[in-house]
Parts: C-alpha cells; structure tokens; sequence
C-alpha cells in the first residue's frame, strides 16, 4: 500500500441507538446505545480484527458499515463516500463491493439449492450476461479459490459438513468480487481442527485477491492471529487500537489486560505459573450503563474520576490508543 | 491423590437406527480419584458427551442401549442397576451430579430457582420444605450469588447465563454429589465470566473434597485446570496421561494435530497453522483400522492393515496412547 492512498474504509464517531419500546401501543420508554463513537480505519488489503464479550457491539458495528442498519451518529467513509448517509441508488453500486460472512453457514445458504446454484445466482447478480461456459468456469474457480472439488457444486448444503458449509459461504462472499468482507464470528461454530483450515483459507484469499477484512469474532487468539489491527470493544467503546502482536506483549487497558488473562494458554509451564486477573461482576447490560468510563465498576485501578469522566481513546504512541485514564 | 472414586471398565454405548449401529462409546475406560480434576477431550460427536451420560444411565434407550463394559463408583456396578431403578436416581445428584453447557435448557423457566433447588433438596435428603429452602440459600450462597436469599424468589430468565450456570453448580453442592461432570460448562459463557465460573468450581473441587470431570474442546482449559488427561476420537480414547506430559509430550497424532491446529496468544501470527486435513469419520460406518488414520500424519503402511491399536505404555506417569507408531 502506498502512503499517499488513504484507508478502504474509515468509521468516524459510529453510533447506533435502539428505541426501547413498552406495551401494545410500543411507547418509547427509553433507549439502547449499542455503539457509541467508534473510530477507525482499514488500509486496503488488510483485516481489522474487532473482539468483545456478547453485546459489546461488535456485530451492530458490522451491520452498521454494510448499512444492513443505518447507524444513529457517525460516518462510514468506503473511498471517501459515507455510506451512512448514501441514498439507495449510490449504496446499490457499492453493495457487491462490500460482502458478508456469518457464522452460521447453515441459516445462510437455501436448503433447496445445490452448491453451484447458490455460486450461480452470486455470480450473475450484477446483471452482466455471461455464457454458459464463462459461468462454469466462474463457479468451478471460486469452488477451486476456497478448495472444494468441482464435485462439490452438486451437493446440497445439507450434505456438507461444518466446514464444507463455511467455504460454500466464502466462495459466495468472494462471487461478486468484493473489495470488503466483513466476517462475523466466522469460525466459532467449528470444531478445532476445522477452524484451523478456514483460517488459513481467510488469510490465502487475502493474500491471493488482495480483499480487506473486519473480522469480528470473541475468540481474541483467533483474532489475533488473522487481524493486522486490533480493536476491542467494551459495552459498546472501542477501550484498546493496536497492532496484533503489541495486544498481547503490551496491553494498556485494564480490560484488555483481563480478557487476556482469562484466555487460558496451551504451552502448560507459562499456563501454570501465569498470574491470572479474575474480574469482579459481569457486563453490565447496555440499558443502565455505568457513569464514567464504562468499565469502572469491575475495574481494579478505578478512581473517582473514572466515575464521573468518560475516558477519550487517547494515543499512546503513533499506533496504540486507548480509553482509560490510569493508562 | 485420595481414593479411587470411579472406574470405568471397557464400556461400550451404541446407538441403533434405521441406517445401522453407530458406536459412540466404544472400549472406553479410564478412572476418577477422589480430588481429582479428570478432563475428557475431543471434537464435537467424538462420544465424550456419550461416555458420561452412559455413566448414569441418561441415554434414551431405545434407540441407544449400553453394550458393555463396568461401572464401578466407589465400588459399586452403576450399570447393575435398571435406568429408571430408585437406586440409580439416588446416584444421580446425591452421588453424581451433571452440569450441562446450556443452564437455561437444564432449568423449569416456570418455577423460581428456589423452587427447584429446594425441590432437588428434598428429593435426595428427607427433610422439610422450609429446611431445604434455607439449604437452597446456603448453596447459592456458597457459589458466590450475591444477595441469596431475593435470588431464589427469581425464575430462571431474569439471571444472567453467568448467574444461571452457578446455580446448576449450588444444586450438586446441595446434594452433596461426589462427582461433578462438567459437560462444556463455560462454552455459553463469555470469557471473563468462564474464568469466574471455573474458578469456582475448581475451588469447590479443593475445598469440599469433591472430583470434577470436565467435558471440553478447550484445550487451554484443560492445561489451566486439569490433573489428567483423556483424548478421544471417533468414539475411543486415543491418548491419556497427566496433564503435563499430554500438553508437552503429546504422543498420538491427533493430540498433536490438535495442538498445533490452535492459534496462540503468544505465538508469532503471521506462521500458518497446521490444520488437521481432512474431517472425522461417520461413527456410522467405522473402519477395522485406526479410525485415524485417513488424517494422520506419521502414518506407516502396516496401518491399514492392522487392526485398531490398543492403548500401550508411552512415557511414565501412566502415559497411554494408541497408535502403531512411535511419534
């Protein structure tokens, strides 16, 4: 990536709120922030990981960006145009750029069609007249790309397996040529030795076709093996930016720094002799957040002032930022 | 180490269908002493959930029947004793109690949790109404639910998955179970509420002399928390040993392809993983060979020719694993 071209995707000051509604009348009796001012950027080519426990707003912040909802507060800049405030038909030229992975393969793909009908009817979206010969080929390559064999193209998504399932969703999401994928939770629901392939599937499509991720996902050494960037969310705030490697060697934030010591290691010695942080309380539900920094009351470091001032996320050093005032 | 609590002799759990006999639990054996904490891992279908729930007759049978096998708590044939039989379900919660991944499926979501902890209470100790609900506020006391007392007027959907999984833990501390099995206990959880919950039932474990075993797919849980070791695949044990020499020293090839199938937090991101090719074999239609064997690694040409390896002496400290050859 050259300096002088600016991120694929820019998020300024995200916020999204929900009514909350009571009654048959469904009178507004209040509201959810499920995101509030969240700011980053992805560089072309590479994947911004987003981490946090359930309901800290990261799917919402996914949905946000693909303007599957239109976020309260905020800008979504996709080569400098915000999709959040685009009408429909400018939002429609950049619907085949910006693609979507979930976690559960199943619930995504039609039962009744077969493996190359679902490619097929992702292939010829844009509307642009093919041959039949152009479109096998096309079919036959993306089932090549997330290596399953052209035998594959006529089976039902019953009759595949977890992870056959996740790479007919991958080879979906890469049919329209996507310049952005946003990945939600897209290996969670597979077993170990599966997750390792899709994994290492994500990162040689990155590589091959230059596509830019957000990975959204709760298993942080997943994240932190796929993502360049690392944001991790708390009750809907990003508390910690930093690059990959520097999450794990130099946590700032107290949460951060938590989260990292609730993940058990597997290298036995280092798991064994490891101080652990056991947090107090559980996550407070996003209807009565806390004053101040959102995390004080489970905090170990909190102070006054954490009750009262909304820590800013501040950098640290040219690519670390954090919320947090002790920092 | 104290005494030997369980032990479990070459069982044996199939479960027949119109598309033949599929052998989850097949040759199983392995022990509990008292104290100890005993992890059973393996892959979604592996049979680990199997194995336990034949331990205590929780199969639906038909279509599943218990084939064969032993087993002895505290020197007792659990498998003597008919399914519905009084003495099995005083050994179910007062001898061995089971927490299940999912709490909410585990709980009445139209009785308080009161009701039903008191009701458990008094099913397995002959004592009153009133004196079971006090016990009821002792036990969830005991797993750490502030404010106890209110609590047990609550019904299930008005706690927290955090708060609803310490209460499936206050019913085995109630009755007093000698034996706790943890099937994925934290799965459902988020990361730093799990770290809460183990912790918990490991200090339990220490503290009221109970034995724990926990059924997991994490392996990072296993390392943290674990004095044993049990690997299972397609339905055998393949690999056990003590928690050290399985983490450090794997001996079978699918220990090994597991752990190295994990993205770490401490390891370097940009190394691919080594997945584990390939996907588990139907236990529908298992081979006479290793089960193992399309997908290992170090495989020799003798092993598709001989049959199952039995489990043989690999290392000391009662380090077994099964597989023809020396890895």
């Amino acid at each position: 990536m050259s300096m002088s071209e600016g991120p694929l995707l820019s998020v300024e000051h995200l916020g999204m709120s929900f009514p909350v509604t009571s009654g048959i009348t469904r009178r507004r009796v209040g509201e959810v922030t499920a995101v509030d001012d969240v700011s980053f950027s992805i560089a072309r080519g590479q994947t911004f990981g987003l981490v946090g426990e359930s309901g800290c707003g990261k799917t919402t912040t996914g949905k946000c960006i693909l303007r599957i909802i239109t976020p309260t507060a905020g800008r979504v800049l996709y080569k400098g145009v915000d999709l959040a405030r685009a009408d429909k038909a400018d939002l429609a030229q950049y619907r085949r750029e910006l693609q979507l992975i979930f976690q559960d393969p199943y619930g995504s793909l039609d039962p009744r069609q077969q493996a190359a009908a679902i490619l097929r009817e992702a292939v010829t979206a844009d509307g642009r007249a093919r041959g039949a010969g152009e479109l096998r080929d096309r079919i036959e390559e993306l089932l090549s790309i997330v290596e399953l064999g052209a035998a594959m193209g006529g089976r039902y998504p019953h009759e595949m397996s977890g992870g056959q399932r996740q790479r007919l969703g991958i080879a979906r999401a890469l049919a329209c040529e996507p310049e952005l994928v946003v990945c939600d939770e897209p290996v969670s629901a597979l077993d170990v030795s599966i997750q390792a392939q899709i994994i290492n599937l994500f990162k040689r499509v990155q590589r091959q076709l230059g596509i830019t991720y957000l990975f959204v996902a709760h298993d942080l050494a997943v994240v932190r093996h796929i993502s360049h960037v690392i944001g991790v969310m708390y009750l809907g705030r990003l508390v910690e930016v930093t690059d990959a490697r520097a999450l794990y060697a130099n946590p700032l934030h107290p949460y951060t720094q938590a989260l990292l010591s609730a993940i058990p290691l597997t290298d036995y010695h280092a798991e064994r002799q490891r101080a652990r942080i056991v947090l107090r309380g559980e996550v407070p539900s996003p209807m009565n957040r806390p004053s101040g920094c959102p995390f004080h009351p489970r905090c170990v470091r909190a102070t006054a002032e954490c009750q009262q001032i909304m820590p800013a996320l501040r950098a640290i050093d040219a690519d670390h930022l954090v919320a947090c005032h002790h920092a | 180490m104290g005494r030997r609590l369980l032990e479990v002799r070459h069982l044996r759990t199939s479960f027949f269908t119109e598309r033949g006999e599929i052998k989850a639990v097949d040759d199983v054996s392995y022990h509990v002493d008292e104290g100890e904490i005993v992890a059973i891992v393996g892959e979604s279908g592996c049979g680990k959930s199997i194995t336990q729930l034949s331990l205590i007759q929780l199969i639906a049978q038909p279509p599943g029947r218990i084939l064969g096998g032993e087993v002895l708590f505290q020197g007792e044939n659990l498998l003597r004793h008919k399914a519905r039989s009084r003495a099995m379900r005083d050994i179910r919660g007062a001898g061995i109690a089971m927490i299940f991944q999912e709490p909410m499926s585990s709980l009445n979501p139209v009785l308080t949790v009161g009701s039903q902890l008191s009701e458990v209470i008094r099913v397995h100790a002959s004592i009153g109404r009133r004196a079971a609900w006090l016990r009821g506020i002792e036990a969830l006391e005991a797993v750490g639910i502030p404010e106890p007392a209110q609590r047990m007027t609550l019904y299930p959907f008005e706690m927290s998955g955090g708060m609803r999984q310490r209460v499936m833990i206050a019913v085995a501390i109630a009755c007093d179970a000698k034996l706790i099995i943890a099937d994925e206990p934290t799965t459902a959880l988020d990361v730093t509420t799990q770290a809460q919950v183990l912790e918990l039932l490991v200090g339990l474990v220490a503290s009221h002399g109970k034995s724990l075993v926990v059924i997991t797919h994490n392996l990072g849980l296993v390392t943290r928390y674990a004095d044993r070791v049990h690997v299972m695949y397609a339905g055998r044990i393949v690999e056990q040993g003590t928690t050290e020499r399985i983490m450090t020293q794997p001996r079978h090839p699918y220990t090994i392809g597991l752990l190295n199938a994990l993205p770490s937090l401490d390891g370097d991101p940009d190394t691919e993983l080594l997945p584990i090719e390939g996907a588990p074999p139907s236990l529908r239609d298992l081979p006479d060979a290793c089960a193992f064997l399309p997908r290992c690694r170090f495989a020799e040409a003798a092993c598709a020719t001989l049959p199952f390896p039995p489990m043989r002496a690999v290392g000391q400290d009662d380090h077994l694993a099964a597989c023809h050859v020396d890895v």
